[in-house]
């Protein structure tokens, strides 16, 4: 595999999983051309007049959509560590005698981990995916037979649709959907929220499978998901487990230090000024984005501010503060909990969105440019705010991207980290993998004191006197490297891709290599 | 057949912390193994680090041990200290980590002692931080909130975060054991920038004044030159009927402190929520403390989720003339320092007695007075300090003086 350096100096390999890739140019660097990829046409002479899709088994829906070696199955992840479809998709290619397939889906939780041993078996060759936890350290260590690409949520859009990524078929777990393909994830038993993470599925893919465990006749409202895309509908026992849609990443913390940064982030973000009437913010999953909302909630109620909409991943502390007034809409994403699930069925405040609409870098603009603060995690900082979400500092491969990179487009975007983690600094000064470029990175707040980005005047003047503890980041790692004793050493990683990192144009900004085992 | 002394409780696993086994041999090299989850990032560095301090130490034989999750460097110094000294009980060597020169923020006899926080002295990982969250003392325990087991292991631990962590504004507490195990915490600690001590279950005025000579003792040896304060907890019946030979005993003392798990054991009552149980004693206490000059200072409220319960419990403190009370969750400090600030009129009424005052000191009259009423100097200086009360509490701005009228 050749590499070459890009643009912001990362070594990148020029084709991955036999495919041609484009080097990174820069944050709005690179121009697209040519026209969107399309799925081929299809007639109503082919299909159940009477609009009955339903086939009796994964299995047979599988053969039926001419599943073959070597193609592509795509899935959703609403139901994050509760999916219960595709390991049961994967036995069922596994007994047809399939190889080599690709599985494209927006997220791997470690519910997946027994779809390890169809990697072993050459069931499927790679995964093109986040990988979180079990999958992602297989991946690390140099164990699966393709390379893993990871990309973001609106880079999983920008994907598909520019043709980088030919789904053959996806199949979309359906918490209700009806005989003809139409399907919500808002309602049923399984109740998940919304499906927009599985629309550019059933738009692009050559074959789409519904799968449900809540049939009801024709029609089923609201369609999140349109028949008219759909091939084949299966009904199972259960397609996935709500009640595990609220895992790890997405529980409170109770951890004082994180909890004293999530409160220094929302006196930051009251300081500076915006904070303000008719804002809006996103705070992603993890403990402390989730303390950082409730915070602020407390300060908008003080302060009598109102915001003009907060962008989900829903939880119930936003759904309480679209139930008191504290904010017109919820533009939300992905649900991750089941008051974000009931509020999105009864509040027509609470809107489901899709990746197009909030993050494709490849369209005509879109919702996370116009978000007025964004609070996100991550692994590692460098002293340039260059950011990493995917490796650990001793280079294992555990998160996937998931909107991070397309939030970056915010007005202002603030980490709250703690400064180190057990013995772990978290600013270091090279990445481990670099995923998020310095200069959309606003600032850095910790439990030792607030960074911001000198790119960033306006930050700068705007806190000068708010009696916040604001110094530079240098000044941050100093004092932890003095108390975990020094940096840590260089973890050995072989010169071997294991992965690489794109960035939201569908250009390569990093490659994750493979680690040593121990 | 040598026998194996480990510092830290396995199978606890707990983040930020390691434990530490030793097995002495007589000759044959040092073994050292390292298994840690921070291996690939720090595996070198604790090596040498094992090796250094058993230098330290002069052990040059035996098997260390080190299971790793994540421990600062003072931790596994002191933890290897501890497993080493548990085999060699009369070892003299010490092994200490340099000193970091943090600012220093001084002590003084009536500073405020609003909230002291509890950090056991087994949870390093809560030690790191502690200075953030804005109590006035933090306490690095020794006592109950130490297994037997891990007693050495504490000492050593409190030692060496006392050399090496910065806790900001802080008054930095020790609170030691009774008896002979507090002597010797008292030699490992007061060599170091410790402020007070806590002196648990104090019973009579010859215990105290014992402690309070041991302290001269080890600071003349060590050539420690700021003083050591001693705050003793009064927590039985007879502690609280001595409650002021207690407080009269040492001149090191600035504040009596009560505790009440076992102060109604003692009286074979339940602890209530009201505590009418303890009326008596919270009340002879605060007598004695204040007939000595001394500050009074509460128990600790222990269920950390019922926001509402403690607050009340620190209004009440304060009602009963309480200058403080314990905390054992970073999260209690600031509803403490809420319950302890002034109420608006009492600011108000202060903040007019005391610019009576600076008025008169102005004029060169030696009588304050405010309209026809004369103010006696114990009632401004007690004005004065409700004053800087509503500043800390964030009632007031610093410099409200210059803003006036």
């Amino acid at each position: 595999m050749k590499l070459t350096k890009n643009t912001a100096g990362r070594r990148v390999p020029d084709i991955v999983n036999g495919v041609a890739q484009t080097p990174y140019k820069g944050a709005g660097k690179f121009a697209p051309t040519g026209t969107k990829a399309a799925p081929p046409i299809r007639a109503a002479q082919d299909y159940p007049a009477d609009g009955d899709k339903r086939v009796p088994s994964i299995k047979e829906a599988l053969e039926r959509a001419g599943l073959a070696d070597g193609m592509t199955i795509s899935s959703h992840h609403h139901f994050r560590n509760g999916d219960l479809l595709m390991v049961p998709v994967f036995d069922a290619a596994a007994q047809l005698g399939l190889k080599n397939l690709r599985w494209f889906p927006s997220a791997a939780f470690p519910c997946h981990e027994p779809i390890i041993k169809h990697m072993e078996s050459g069931v499927i060759s790679h995964i093109e995916g986040s990988l979180n936890g079990p999958l992602g350290r297989f991946a690390s260590e140099g164990r699966m037979n393709g390379t893993a690409v990871l990309r973001s949520h609106g880079g999983r859009w920008q994907a598909v649709q520019d043709g980088e990524v030919h789904i053959d078929l996806a199949l979309l777990a359906a918490p209700t959907a009806d005989p003809f393909g139409n399907a919500t994830g808002d309602r049923g038993p399984s109740a998940c929220g919304l499906l927009g993470f599985g629309l550019v599925d059933s738009l692009y893919a050559d074959r789409s499978i519904v799968v449900t465990d809540d049939l009801v006749p024709f029609p089923c409202v609201p369609w999140q998901i349109m028949g008219q895309n759909i091939d084949y509908v299966v009904e199972v026992d259960q397609v996935g487990d709500p009640s595990k849609i609220v895992s790890g990443s997405t529980r409170l913390t109770r951890s004082p230090d994180r909890l004293y940064i999530a409160e220094l982030t929302a006196k930051f973000v009251r300081a500076a000024g915006i904070m303000r009437d008719g804002f809006s913010f996103q705070a992603g999953a993890g403990g402390t984005a989730l303390a950082f909302a409730i915070y602020l909630r407390e300060m908008m109620q003080e302060a009598g501010v109102k915001a003009r909409f907060i962008r989900g991943g829903s939880t119930k502390y936003l759904v309480e503060m679209l139930e008191e007034g504290l904010t017109d809409f919820i533009l939300d994403g992905q649900t991750f909990d089941l008051e974000g699930v009931r509020s999105m069925r009864e509040n027509p405040g609470h809107i489901d969105t899709s990746p197009f609409t909030s993050y494709n870098w490849h369209g005509k603009g879109n919702f996370a440019s116009m978000v007025d603060v964004v609070v996100l995690g991550a692994t590692e900082v460098d002293l340039n705010f260059n950011a990493n979400v995917v490796t650990h500092s001793d280079g294992v491969m555990l998160h996937g991207i998931g909107g991070w990179q397309n939030c970056l487009a915010s007005a202002c975007t603030i980490l709250p980290i703690p400064s180190f983690r057990d013995r772990i600094p978290i600013i270091v000064d090279e990445v481990t993998t670099l995923c998020g470029p310095g200069e959309l990175i606003d600032v850095v707040v910790t439990e030792r004191g607030i960074a911001i980005n000198p790119l960033r005047e306006d930050l700068i003047q705007a806190t000068r006197r708010s009696g916040l503890p604001i110094k530079p980041l240098a000044q941050i790692k100093a004092e932890v490297e003095a108390l975990v004793g020094g940096p840590p050493q260089k973890p050995a990683l072989a010169d071997e891709v294991i992965g690489i990192v794109k960035w939201v144009d569908g250009t390569v900004l990093d490659s994750v290599f493979k680690i040593e085992a121990n | 057949m040598s026998k194996t002394s480990i510092s830290g409780i396995p199978a606890t696993r707990l983040r930020s912390d390691c434990v530490v086994a030793y097995t002495p041999a007589t000759g044959g090299a040092l073994k050292i193994t390292v298994r840690s989850k921070v291996l690939a990032l720090y595996g070198e560095a604790i090596r040498q680090q094992a090796a250094a301090t058993l230098a330290d130490l002069e052990i040059a034989s035996g098997h260390l041990e080190i299971d790793d999750f994540g421990a600062l460097p003072f931790v596994l110094q002191a933890r290897i200290e501890a497993a080493v000294k548990g085999a060699y009980p009369d070892l003299q060597a010490v092994s200490l980590p340099p000193r970091t020169d943090h600012k220093r923020v001084k002590s003084s006899r009536d500073r405020f002692r609003r909230s002291r926080l509890y950090i056991p002295g087994v949870q390093p990982k809560m030690m790191v931080n502690a200075a953030l969250h804005g109590a006035d003392g933090i306490i690095l325990d020794l006592e109950d909130s130490v297994a037997p087991a891990e007693k050495l292991s504490a000492r050593l631990i409190v030692r060496n975060a006392l050399r090496v962590l910065d806790f900001g504004a802080s008054e930095r507490m020790v609170r030691i054991n009774q008896g002979a195990r507090g002597r010797r915490d008292l030699e490992a600690i007061i060599p170091e920038p410790v402020q007070l001590i806590l002196a648990p279950k104090v019973e009579s005025a010859e215990e105290l004044r014992a402690i309070d000579q041991l302290i001269s003792d080890i600071s003349q040896a060590a050539g420690r030159k700021e003083p050591v304060y001693l705050m003793p907890i009064l927590e039985s019946a007879l502690g609280i009927t001595r409650a002021v030979e207690i407080a009269a005993a040492s001149p090191s003392n600035v504040a009596l402190a009560i505790g009440l798990e076992d102060y109604t054991a003692d009286l074979g009552v339940q602890r209530t929520e009201e505590g009418r149980e303890s009326f008596y004693a919270r009340s002879v206490l605060v007598n004695a403390a204040r007939a000595a000059g001394l500050q009074a200072i509460g128990t600790v409220y222990s269920d950390v989720d019922n926001e509402a319960g403690l607050a009340a419990a620190a209004r009440e403190a304060r009602s009963l003339g309480y200058d403080g009370m314990g905390a054992i969750h970073p999260r209690q400090v600031g509803i403490i320092h809420a319950g302890f600030a002034p109420d608006a009129g009492e600011v108000e009424k202060a903040q007019e007695i005391v610019r009576a005052f600076q008025a008169a000191e102005e004029q060169g009259l030696g009588v304050v007075a405010l309209g026809s009423k004369m103010i006696d100097p114990p009632v401004v200086k007690r004005a004065q300090r409700t004053v800087d009360l509503a500043v800390a509490a964030g009632l007031l701005k610093r410099g409200w003086k210059g803003k006036a009228k």
